[in-house]
Parts: C-alpha cells; sequence; structure tokens
C-alpha cells in the first residue's frame, strides 16, 4: 500500500533521513518508536508530502508522490491526526468534520453531517456536535481530530504522536479509539511513545534512530529480544 | 470670536463631513481588494507575484500620499492623453489614490495576520487534501480576519484623517468646507475647531465599530 525507497530529508546541512527502505502492506498496522530526534515524525510527514523529500521515491496505493496533483488525490486518501490536533477553532465539532468532505469531496450536506454524526458517536462525542474546540477537553479534541480525518473516508490513516500532549488520563480515550480503528482493518501507520498500544495493536513495529530505520520486526519478538544494541539500549530506558 | 459662524455653517460642515466619510468608504472598498491581493501575492510561493507586491507595498508606503495624488490626478490624464478632464474627475481620482496608498498598508496588515495563524492549521486543511486556495478560504482567512480587525481600525482612521489631502485637489470634502468658509468669514478658530471635532466624532464612530466587530467575532475564541 505505501512504498518508500532511499527516502531523504535534510534541513539544511541537517540530515534528518539518511536512507528509508519500507513497505506497509493493505490492513497493517506499524507502530514506529524511536528517541526524540531520530526523524520518526518527519518520516511520518513525507507519507503525505506534509515534509518535501530531499531524495527518494513514495509510493502510495499506487500513486508515486511527485506532482502537485497526485499529492493533493493521496491526501484525500491519506489522513492524519496530529500531537497538537489542530481543529479549526472558529468551526464547531460537526462542522470541522464535514468541511473536507463538502469541499474536497463535493458531499452534499445532509449526507455530510450524516456521516459526520455517525463518527462523533464512533468516538463518543455525538453530544459535542455543536461544541468549539475550545470548549472540548484535550482528549476530546484528539477523537474529533481522527472523526475529522475518517470523515474523507481514507484508506491510510497516520497517527504523529496523538497522545503525547494529553494529560494522562486523557491518553486511554484516544488510544481506545485507535484501537477499533486497528480491529476495523485500517491501515495505519503510528508514530507512538505508548509501547503498551504498540504491542498490543501492532502488526509490526519499526525502530528508528539517527535517521535510519535500526530494527523492525513483530512487536512481541523487539520487545521481548531486540536485536541491535540502540533498541536494546532505547528499550531499557522506557520499559 | 464668533461662534454663530459655527452654528451658522453646521449643515454646510456636516455635507462636507458626509463627502469625507464616501470618499474613504471607497477608498476602504479599493484597499482591502488590493490589500487582500497584494498580502496573497507577497506570501506566494512564485517570485514574480512576489516581487511585483513588494514594489507596489514600497512605492505606495514609501512615497507621501499628497504626492499619489498629484500623480493619479494629473498623471492618469496625460497617460491616457485625455483632452479635457471629464465631470468630477476628481473624485474619482481622489478615491482611486486613496485606495491605491491604503492597499499597500492593508496588505501588510493581511499579510501579519495570515503569517499569525498556527502552521498546523494548513498542514491539517492540506492534510484532509483541500488545495492551498481552499485551505485559505475556509480554514486560515476567516481566522486571520479576526486577528486583523484592530489593526484595520487603525488604518480607516488613518484614511479617514489624510482624506484632508483631497482638499488639494479641489474636493470639497470637510477640511476644504471649513477653510472655504474660514476665508469669508476670518473666523479660523472656532470654524477649525468645529472641524477637528467633526473628524473626532467620525473617528470614534470608526472605533466604536471596530470595537463592537472585534467583540462580536471574538466570541467564539476564547484564547
Amino acid at each position: 500500500m505505501i512504498f518508500v525507497k532511499n527516502l531523504h530529508k535534510s534541513y539544511g546541512k541537517l540530515e534528518v533521513l539518511k536512507g528509508i527502505d519500507c513497505h506497509i502492506r493493505e490492513k497493517e498496522v506499524v507502530v514506529v518508536i524511536g528517541p526524540s530526534g531520530s526523524g520518526k515524525s518527519t518520516f511520518l510527514r513525507c507519507l503525505n508530502k506534509l515534509e518535501e523529500p530531499t531524495r527518494g521515491e513514495i509510493i502510495v496505493d499506487g500513486i508515486p508522490l511527485n506532482s502537485e496533483v497526485n499529492v493533493n488525490t493521496i491526501r484525500r486518501e491519506v489522513g492524519m491526526v496530529f500531537q497538537r490536533f489542530n481543529l479549526f477553532p472558529h468551526m464547531t465539532a460537526i462542522q470541522n468534520i464535514v468541511l473536507a468532505p463538502e469541499v474536497v469531496r463535493k458531499t452534499n450536506k445532509d449526507e455530510a453531517r450524516k456521516i459526520g454524526m455517525e463518527l462523533l458517536a464512533k468516538v463518543g462525542l455525538f453530544d459535542k456536535a455543536d461544541e468549539y474546540p475550545d470548549r472540548l477537553s484535550g482528549g476530546q479534541q484528539q477523537r474529533v481530530a481522527i472523526a475529522r480525518a475518517l470523515a474523507m473516508k481514507p484508506k491510510i490513516m497516520l497517527f504523529d504522536e496523538t497522545t503525547s500532549a494529553l494529560d494522562p488520563e486523557m491518553v486511554g480515550e484516544v488510544l481506545s479509539v485507535m484501537k477499533d480503528l486497528a480491529r476495523e482493518g485500517m491501515t495505519m501507520v503510528v508514530v507512538t511513545h505508548e509501547m503498551g498500544f504498540a504491542r498490543e495493536v501492532g502488526d509490526r513495529v519499526i525502530f528508528m534512530d539517527e535517521g535510519i530505520i535500526m530494527e523492525e520486526g513483530e512487536p512481541n519478538e523487539v520487545f521481548a529480544n531486540p536485536k541491535n544494541p540502540r533498541t536494546q539500549a532505547f528499550l531499557s530506558k522506557i520499559l | 470670536m464668533n461662534w454663530h459662524v459655527v452654528i451658522d455653517n453646521m449643515p454646510i460642515l456636516a455635507k462636507g463631513a458626509l463627502l469625507t466619510l464616501e470618499l474613504t468608504a471607497g477608498a476602504v472598498a479599493i484597499g482591502v481588494v488590493i490589500g487582500l491581493f497584494m498580502a496573497l501575492a507577497r506570501l506566494s510561493k512564485r517570485k514574480v507575484a512576489r516581487a511585483g507586491a513588494i514594489a507596489y507595498i514600497d512605492f505606495f508606503r514609501g512615497t507621501p500620499l499628497l504626492v499619489q495624488i498629484f500623480l493619479v490626478y494629473f498623471g492618469i490624464p496625460m497617460l491616457l492623453q485625455w483632452q479635457t478632464m471629464p465631470d468630477n474627475y476628481q473624485y474619482t481620482a481622489g478615491i482611486l489614490a486613496m485606495g491605491l496608498n491604503s492597499g499597500a498598508y492593508i496588505a501588510e496588515i493581511f499579510r501579519a495576520g495570515i503569517q499569525s495563524i498556527d502552521r498546523g492549521q494548513s498542514e491539517a486543511a492540506r492534510s484532509l487534501g483541500m488545495t492551498q486556495a481552499q485551505a485559505l478560504r475556509y480554514v486560515i482567512l476567516p481566522q486571520a480576519f479576526k486577528r486583523t480587525i484592530p489593526p484595520l481600525g487603525n488604518e480607516f482612521i488613518a484614511l479617514l484623517k489624510d482624506s484632508s489631502l483631497l482638499s488639494i485637489i479641489a474636493i470639497q470634502e470637510l477640511f476644504y468646507t471649513g477653510k472655504i468658509i474660514v476665508g469669508r468669514t476670518y473666523q479660523p478658530l472656532p470654524m477649525y475647531m468645529a472641524v477637528a471635532l467633526y473628524y473626532l466624532v467620525m473617528t470614534q464612530l470608526i472605533a466604536q465599530w471596530v470595537a463592537y466587530m472585534e467583540r462580536r467575532l471574538g466570541k467564539n475564541d476564547l484564547r
């Protein structure tokens, strides 16, 4: 579903990604872990071209990310959830959700609203439809953000440290929505520090450090028997 | 000192004040359109658009409005080789000159407003498949506009006061009217005080309107 070949990304002289190769299959849940500054968020943001790769090739759902038209096509199929939610503050929860389907997919208003309300119900916020983001807690905002991404009916979902900005008691509610999605067979790439989540729903774990993939494999295998010394050091610090 | 002069001439001054308001409104309309266009050009990825916008802003912000008024009023007829000036051309020229001038200032106000919106907003919009234009229209500009209201209020007030410069091309706005009356009555102190008061009332009206807009649009924005 996603092919990445020899992906490089530099900011000026600073090389953040130093040649990433990876293949993500349909319905697979891939969890990307690694210390901060390892390039995992940058890698994720390259997958929908929020970052422009310096070198390398990315093919998503059969479409190479090499032109403005292709990029917009792909972004419709790839949902993204951010660490800092990025809800539109001038719109209510439901308005946040229906905007892209109406504007990009040209879904009619009633239909978009119906889908939006279903998604709000799914993330447990049916009664918050008409609240502005400022009136919602962090966990609620993040669940609205997930519903907003899902409203485009994406084939792939990207999660960029979606629980890192949350108070601890709100992490669970967001993770549980993500777990539901994984169970429904959504293709997901998840950058996270939640090792419990990685172990429970991940089909594969990718450990990144210093801009390359140091190790990857089944979560149980990687967590129980890390082979690379870097992985061992990282895991010993956080587990 | 003869304060009766003021009372007697109130209606004529009011007429001048009304024209001042109309000229300002016209200039504001032109300025906002040019300003939005120039702000977007200034932020464009295209070098030509950016350079054009910068040149425009530098010129109209860096030269006196008075000179610009003359350039438009005398320059355009010359450029287009008109034999005679059309009736009431001074009004068109006056509004146009002020609009072109305020367009430069408003462009910078809009640019600052757009740039003050968190990058995550446009990233979220783009990640949902919106084009840059759609992201601007539905996500960025509505938020940016709210933040530009206070500086826009400043600009509108400055513009209203600067419209007194249009007296130089014989537009009978408030200041011109006052000057004419002074010439007739030799009562500069009461007349110019009355003129100042008229300006003050109008600028206060704008200030109040801006404060109202700010409250109204700000009610969903607790931050």
